[in-house]
Order: structure tokens, then sequence, then C-alpha cells
């Protein structure tokens, strides 16, 4: 890859190969916690500051690594980080750790960090995988910003929590659409993201693996 | 590289990460549980205050928390039981421990397990004849346990505001127990019907006016939330109910010639 520069490492997980849109990792808490901005946003630091670290440690110690333990060390390494993130939410940011709730501790099982460290930090530098860290949570955190952004905006007609459009709920004329706020719709507005991003770089479209043929034993529908 | 794979180096690599590891995530753990603590209690502070409606935004929480009082009650007697500390005294540690509560078995319609023996209830204004008194409650919605507060007017029976601290229902849907404009609608509510200490109040569908029969026990379902609904209606039953705090609230309206 041309990406070894620290910009390049920092802008192409974001647009050119998001980790959601292009790799299809990380759908889980996309689903879960973008039914507001602000969980949203949360979250998206949470996994920049647990990728960008758990990677940067990861490729510290890649020298000492056995090879037959691997994944059980980038794991362990990913847990700690990830508690350390949760008992720092629930200290300086109560509300927001209770909204999140189990999503903070699932970022271990993201596949994103994992797919990090096993893919770059194995084999590169501690600064450089840091910033790979980084790039690819921002990727992960754009996603999740604009879904949140959809979602609240036609879930609950806020931003933010500032109202956009006024509910009937609170006296206003916008009918909150409720699916909105389903985990469900976020396949719909991740679908689309990914079909939009496609068509803007159709290079990103992966090669059919299967050709479809032509029926060859046409008969009447019975 | 080459003798990374041996196992002994296999087993120093994996001790002392192990042993990094577990040493940070204790001290992270350690070092923050004061404040976390502290969150967590003025979380349940700002709670009470807000079902009791003295919760000013922008007010030091503590220094409005210090107008209530808080006092332990037997849930069976319905006496108060100086011996225990309201402000050591865990209903939740409690509930689980079998010396200090009891299993429900089948009537347990709130879907909590056991109950403990003694309760915290908050008072505000005069011991003997308080403004208010705040209840916990707590029970099974569709997904979750929730957790919150009831606020009662000095009679014991009429409401003034039902307030869930922890609850896990879906958002927008059930979660819509914590929306201001459907808490709003419990205020004035009867808990009990005359003369009785079978509670009455309970969620219906379909909306709730003056001219709706005993419109005063009634409160409007959560519309999309059914199971969330009938968990609120029942846990409330539960509480208000003889193993909950009908004995003690009884003595009040008695003694403060209530309804």
């Amino acid at each position: 890859m041309a990406a070894d520069t620290p910009t390049g490492l920092l802008t192409t997980p974001v647009f050119r190969n998001n980790p959601i849109t292009l790799q299809i990792l990380g759908i889980c808490s996309a689903l879960a916690v973008t039914n507001s901005m602000q969980t949203s946003l949360v979250m998206g630091l949470a996994v920049i500051a647990v990728t960008a670290f758990s990677s940067f440690f990861v490729s510290l110690i890649r020298q000492h690594i056995p090879s037959s333990i691997r994944i059980i060390v980038q794991m362990t390494i990913i847990a700690s980080l990830v508690i350390v993130v949760d008992q720092l939410l629930r200290a300086y940011a109560y509300d927001l750790s209770k909204q999140l709730s189990v999503f903070v501790g699932l970022i271990i099982t993201n596949c994103i960090v994992m797919g990090r460290a096993e893919a770059y930090a194995m084999q590169n530098g501690p600064g450089l995988s840091f910033l790979d860290g980084v790039g690819n949570g921002l990727g992960y955190s754009l996603i999740l910003l604009v879904v949140g952004f959809v979602r609240e905006l036609f879930g609950s007609g806020s931003i933010f929590g500032y109202t956009v459009f006024a509910s009937i709920k609170d006296g206003g004329w916008y009918m909150t659409n409720g699916l909105m706020l389903l985990p469900p719709s976020a396949f719909f507005v991740i679908g689309l993201l990914i079909w939009a991003m496609r068509s803007i770089s159709p290079e990103q479209v992966e090669k059919a693996e299967y050709k479809i043929t032509a029926n060859t034993k046409a008969q009447e529908a019975v | 590289m080459a003798n990374n794979n041996s196992v002994k180096k296999t087993l120093i690599v994996a001790l002392s990460l192990c042993v990094v590891c577990s040493v940070v995530v204790s001290s992270a753990a350690v070092m923050l549980r004061p404040i976390q603590h502290q969150n967590q209690e003025l979380d349940r502070k700002t709670n009470i205050l807000q079902v009791a409606g003295l919760l000013e935004s922008g007010g030091d929480v503590q220094q409005q928390f210090s107008q209530i009082t808080p006092k332990v009650v037997n849930l069976d007697t319905g006496e108060y039981e100086e011996n225990i500390d309201p402000a050591t005294y865990s209903q939740t540690a409690a509930a689980a421990d079998p010396a200090q509560s009891r299993s429900l078995g089948g009537n347990d319609i709130a879907g909590i397990g056991r109950r403990e023996n003694y309760a915290v209830v908050y008072l505000v204004g005069d011991e003997q004849n308080p403004d208010e008194i705040i209840l916990p409650v707590r029970g099974q919605g569709l997904w979750s346990l929730m957790l919150g507060y009831l606020a009662l007017e000095g009679d014991g029976n009429t409401v003034l505001g039902l307030s869930f601290y922890d609850q896990g229902e879906t958002p927008g849907l059930g979660g819509e127990v914590d929306n201001p404009s459907w808490k709003a609608l419990w205020k004035g509510k009867k808990i009990y019907p005359q003369d009785s200490t079978e509670p009455t109040i309970r969620l219906v569908k379909g909306g709730v006016d003056s001219g709706t029969p005993d419109a005063e026990h009634k409160v409007d379902a959560l519309s999309g939330a059914t199971l969330t609904s009938r968990g609120v209606t029942n846990l409330l039953q539960f509480w208000m109910g003889e193993q909950g705090f009908a004995q003690y609230l009884s003595r009040f309206r008695d003694t403060t010639g209530g309804a």
C-alpha cells in the first residue's frame, strides 16, 4: 500500500478504505449506539483511543510476541485498554456511560481493533501503528456520526439534543419516525451509505465471485 | 525471532503481559472508584430531588438534598427502624442477602425475585406530618429491571411524580418512561381508592381524560410499549400493595387524616 505516509495512514481509512463501508467490520456497535449523535461521538472517540493505543502497544512488543499466542496477547492488550476507557467514562462522563451501557465493553469484540493489530501493527513500527489506529478509528467515527445524524434527525427531530424539527409530541409538526430509533434502521442507513460510496468510487465494488447464467430449463410457472 | 516460539519465551511473555495488564486495569479501577461512587450517589440524589419536584437546575445537589430526611422502614410492620443507618444501608445488597430478605415465590408480580425486609424512604418537611414521601420502587420491564422513585403527597395517596433512574427499555418506545411529558401525567393521580389499601393505580391503553371512569387511578400507557407499561403497572401494584409500602402508608393516611 502506498498509504504508509503519516497523512496517508490517517486519511485512507476515512474514505478510500473505510473499515465499516468497505471492510464491513464493526457493524454490531454501529447499529447499537447510533440512535443519537452524542452517543455516536463518544463511542467514536472511545474506539479511536482503543484502536490507536492497542496498535501502539502491540507494535511496541511485536518482536517478542510468540506467534502461537499472538491473538491472545492482542486480545489481552485490547481488553485492558477497553476496561480503562470504560472506567474513565464512568468516572468523568457518567450520564453518557449509562447510555452507552454495555457497548463500551463490547469494543473488545469490535473487529476493527483486532484487525488493525493483526494486519498492521504486527508488521510496522509503533508510531505508524498509532496513526493507523487513529485513522481507522476516524473512519469508524465518521460513519457513526453520519448514521447518528440521520437517525437522530428523523427519529427524534433533533441534532445533539437540540430540536431541529419540532415533534408533534412537543406540540410541533414533525411526526417522529419510530423505526429510526430501533437498531435495524442503521442497516438501511449503512446500506445506502455503502451504495453512495461505491457509486462515487467504483473501484470499491468487489468483483463478483460467480456469474448468474441464464435459466436453461425454462418452464411454465405452476 | 527464532527463539520467540520456545516454551520458555512463550511463558515469560504471557506472564509478564498478564502482570502488566492486571496492574493497569486494577489501578484504573481502584483510583477511579471514589469518583464513580460519587457519580452514582449524585445521580440517585438528583433523581430523588427531581421526582420530588425540588430540583433546581444549576444548584448544588448535595445542599438541596439536605432538606430531605431518609428513614428506614420495616416493610412488614410499616414501623420505622431506628437501629439501621439509612446512609449506609443498601437495599440492593439486602435484597440479595437471604438473611435480610425473603423469596417471593408465586407472589412476585414485579418480577424482582426477593424482597428485602427494610426499605429506605425519604421525607420532605416534618417527619410526623411530611409534605412529601418518596418511595423506592423497582420491577421488571420488557428487557430490564427498572429502578425508580415514586413521590407521594403527605396523604400517602396522591402521586407527585414517578421517575426511573435506571432502566434499559427500548429507546423511543419503552424508554419513553423517561419522557418528561409522560411523567407529567402522573401528577395528581391516586394510588388507592377511598378507605382501601388495595392499590388500583394502573396504566391503560387509549388515553385517559377527565371523562374516563376512575380517571384518577389511571395513567395513559406508553404507545408501542405494552410490556414496559405492564411492568410499570405491576411494579406499582407490588410496591404499593401488602408486600410493599401499604402498611407503612396506611399509618400515614390514618395519622394525617388523608383519604
